[in-house]
């Protein structure tokens, strides 16, 4: 088999893959690397810099939406899985019902380890092992948490950030992407990125926002983000076939 | 290729198949029949997609001599004490009760093609409109002159996954300072081509991890070059110096003989003695193949590269190790991905679904040592009656340790995905 150039450039990965984070869901991968500043600590921490990490599928402030997670305006002290609009995990929702509230205590357990705390969520970050830290990032969150989420939260406002992610993302949606085509292509997605919507170290896609996802695949395309496996699927494949596969995973619920 | 070239392509292979299907309907009583030989990642996949996607217009049913399944994928995971044997073994008791698939338990004798039934070794016959045909490998025991399944009992081979791997991990477990394992590699083509020497690496994991630094691993191959070579040959300089050995036939001139109750393997070079000895022989299609007649001279298993139906019966399918399906290395990944382009065609033949283009695709993770994980990938399309790689990576040497500790964080996340894409 043929090899082909790992384009990385001679800077540090954990550089790029913190670039990889702010823009995508793979925060997996991030948080395995400890994304350069918590593995360095070369860099002041504070709970704003902690959330970058976050960010990437999080919303919170003034007007914050819903995005790939819920926005987190008023999270600490929220009850679990609350947040209407939002297409939560069935173990999500079954917390929320169980009566856990995102107290202090309780996000310091579940940002450790989310998939331990909440087995079954759709959230794919791996944890963050450092108690300082989460502390640092959980004062933070109740502090950033007290603006108001957008009137209706529901509505996500995703709006890709280049031009070229832009027209891309328009063009693909621009026809209506045909969900039983892309339950076939679904298959060769599925052997890593399970259906039920469970993330354990592979991030989860199911009920992702159609433009978001269309948005994600042209920056595997396009090498903003770096992983083999993907490039490899997402080049092969044509503007109908993303087009299916986001309408097919944007209308799954996860289990 | 555009919506209506595709959509096109659907409704003639459609229209081409359903007239296959037609005498299938006329005899069969009630539901079409499918019948799956072998629960391994090809059969069971098959199983489920047939089963999940015909939402109840197909009786399905899964022959395996087991009743759980324990994959070769991630066994030498087991080998070098990263996961536990459980881990690997999974039970088809969800694809019995999430998706009405009927598991029969038991080994498959043959096939009558003309009367469309399995035999099973108990006499009983199993009614089929479609077979698929997915029994993995079976070995080809005098590739190796001494070796037998008799003699398996003391060197494994543990290339099928089960006993064979717990008793090579407990001769491993035995192994002393000073004392050499020896293994002899299969020839081409074979199960998991970077499997040999991803077991290598973790059975040298194993021994410098109890500090046993004069232990060898001596490898005799019947190759002159292996799957992700450089990428191993790095790994072992840089973290198993002086442990491993790897001579190439034209380094030992060839394997003579293997002799168990000695623990020699005799090359043209030299006698070699091991306290422990792990060959792994020539391999062909599992014998239920052969029996059914759609296995030709090579042992494996041609088949249709747009629809893995065998070349020999259009209403048998055959997937995974047991096929020969072009630029495709016979792995789990394969097996699977096989398994939803036939198990698509199953349906289209039986209940009118449509048919969409074949896409295959494979990725196979191997470790080298703790966190540092290297992949190699391909996807694959119908090419000139072939299955033909259209895009192609591999992992390069002098990667960084984070990338190296992703890939493997990536492979484990496969597996849980895979194992339940699989086991449902």
């Amino acid at each position: 088999m043929g090899a082909v150039d790992r384009a990385v450039h001679p800077r540090t990965l954990d550089a790029f893959y913190c670039v990889l984070s702010l823009r995508g869901i793979a925060i997996a991968i991030t948080l395995i690397f400890g994304c350069g500043l918590a593995a360095t600590g070369a860099i002041a921490q504070d709970g704003k810099a902690l959330f970058k990490v976050c960010k990437a599928c999080h919303e919170i402030g003034e007007g914050a939406h819903n995005k790939v997670g819920p926005h987190l305006d008023g999270i600490v002290g929220r009850t679990a899985g609350s947040v209407q609009g939002f297409r939560y995990s069935k173990a999500m929702v079954e917390a929320g019902s169980d009566g856990i509230v995102w107290n202090e205590k309780n996000l310091m357990k579940f940002l450790e380890k989310p998939s331990h705390f909440i087995p079954g969520s759709r959230m794919s970050y791996r944890g963050m092992a450092d108690e300082k830290k989460r502390a640092e990032l959980i004062a933070w969150l109740g502090k950033a948490s007290s603006a108001k989420p957008a009137e209706n939260p529901a509505k996500p406002t995703y709006i890709p950030p280049s031009d070229a992610a832009r027209s891309f993302t328009d063009v693909v949606l621009a026809q209506k992407g045909d969900p039983e085509y892309g339950e076939y292509l679904a298959g060769e997605c599925v052997t890593c990125h399970q259906q039920s919507g469970h993330a354990e170290g592979i991030p989860s896609i199911v009920g992702l926002p159609e433009d978001y996802f269309v948005h994600a695949l042209f920056e595997y395309k396009t090498n903003v983000r770096q992983n083999e496996v993907m490039k490899l699927r997402v080049i092969n494949l044509n503007n109908e076939e993303i087009a299916a596969l986001a309408a097919y995973f944007g209308k799954l619920e996860p289990n | 290729m555009t919506a209506l070239t595709r959509r096109h392509f659907g409704l003639v292979l459609g229209a081409g198949a359903a007239t296959l299907a037609m005498p299938a309907y006329l005899r069969s009583q009630g539901k079409p029949k499918v019948v799956v030989i072998g629960g391994g990642a090809g059969g069971a996949t098959a199983a489920r997609y047939i089963a999940k996607d015909s939402e109840g217009a197909i009786d399905v049913t899964l022959i395996d001599e087991s009743n759980k399944y324990t994959t070769c994928f991630f066994s030498n995971l087991y080998l070098g004490g990263y996961r536990d044997f459980n881990s690997i073994t999974h039970g088809y008791d969800k694809l019995e009760s999430n998706y009405g698939i009927k598991k029969v338990t038991g080994r498959a004798k043959s096939v009558d093609r003309a009367a469309k039934t399995v035999t099973m070794e108990d006499g009983s016959t199993i009614p089929y409109d479609r077979l698929v045909i997915a029994p993995g490998i079976d070995f080809v025991w005098d590739s190796v002159n001494g070796y037998s399944e008799e003699a398996s009992k003391v060197a494994p081979h543990a290339w099928k996954a089960g006993p064979q791997t717990e008793l090579l991990k407990s001769k491993l477990d035995a192994v002393e300072n000073g004392q050499t394992i020896i293994m002899v590699a299969p020839p081409n083509p074979y199960r998991c081509p970077p499997g040999p020497y991803e077991r290598v690496s973790m059975m040298a994991h194993v021994l410098k991890k109890k500090g046993l630094k004069d232990a060898k691993i001596i490898v005799l191959d019947t190759k002159e070059k292996f799957s992700k070579q450089a990428l191993f040959q790095e790994g072992w300089q840089k973290y198993y110096q002086g442990m491993i050995e790897w001579y190439a036939p034209s380094v030992h001139g060839g394997i003579k003989s293997v002799d168990v109750g000695a623990g020699t393997v005799t090359t043209d070079l030299d006698t070699f003695k091991g306290a422990m000895l792990n060959i792994i022989p020539a391999q062909k299609a599992g014998a239920i193949a052969a029996a059914a007649g759609v296995a030709n001279d090579s042992g494996f298993c041609p088949i249709d590269a747009s629809s893995m139906r065998s070349t020999m019966d259009e209403n048998i399918f055959v997937i995974g190790d047991a096929s020969i399906a072009g630029a495709m290395p016979k792995s789990a990944f394969s097996a699977n991905s096989q398994a939803k382009v036939a198990a698509m065609n199953v349906r289209g033949d039986l209940i009118k679904s449509k048919v969409f283009p074949a896409k295959y695709s494979n990725t196979c993770w191997s470790l080298i040592e703790t966190d540092d994980g290297v992949k190699v990938g391909a996807q694959y399309s119908p090419a000139d009656g072939k299955i033909a790689a259209n895009s192609t990576f591999i992992s390069q040497t002098k990667e960084e340790d984070a990338l190296r500790k992703a890939n493997y964080e990536e492979s484990v996340g496969w597996y849980t995905g895979i194992v339940t894409d699989i086991f449902g």
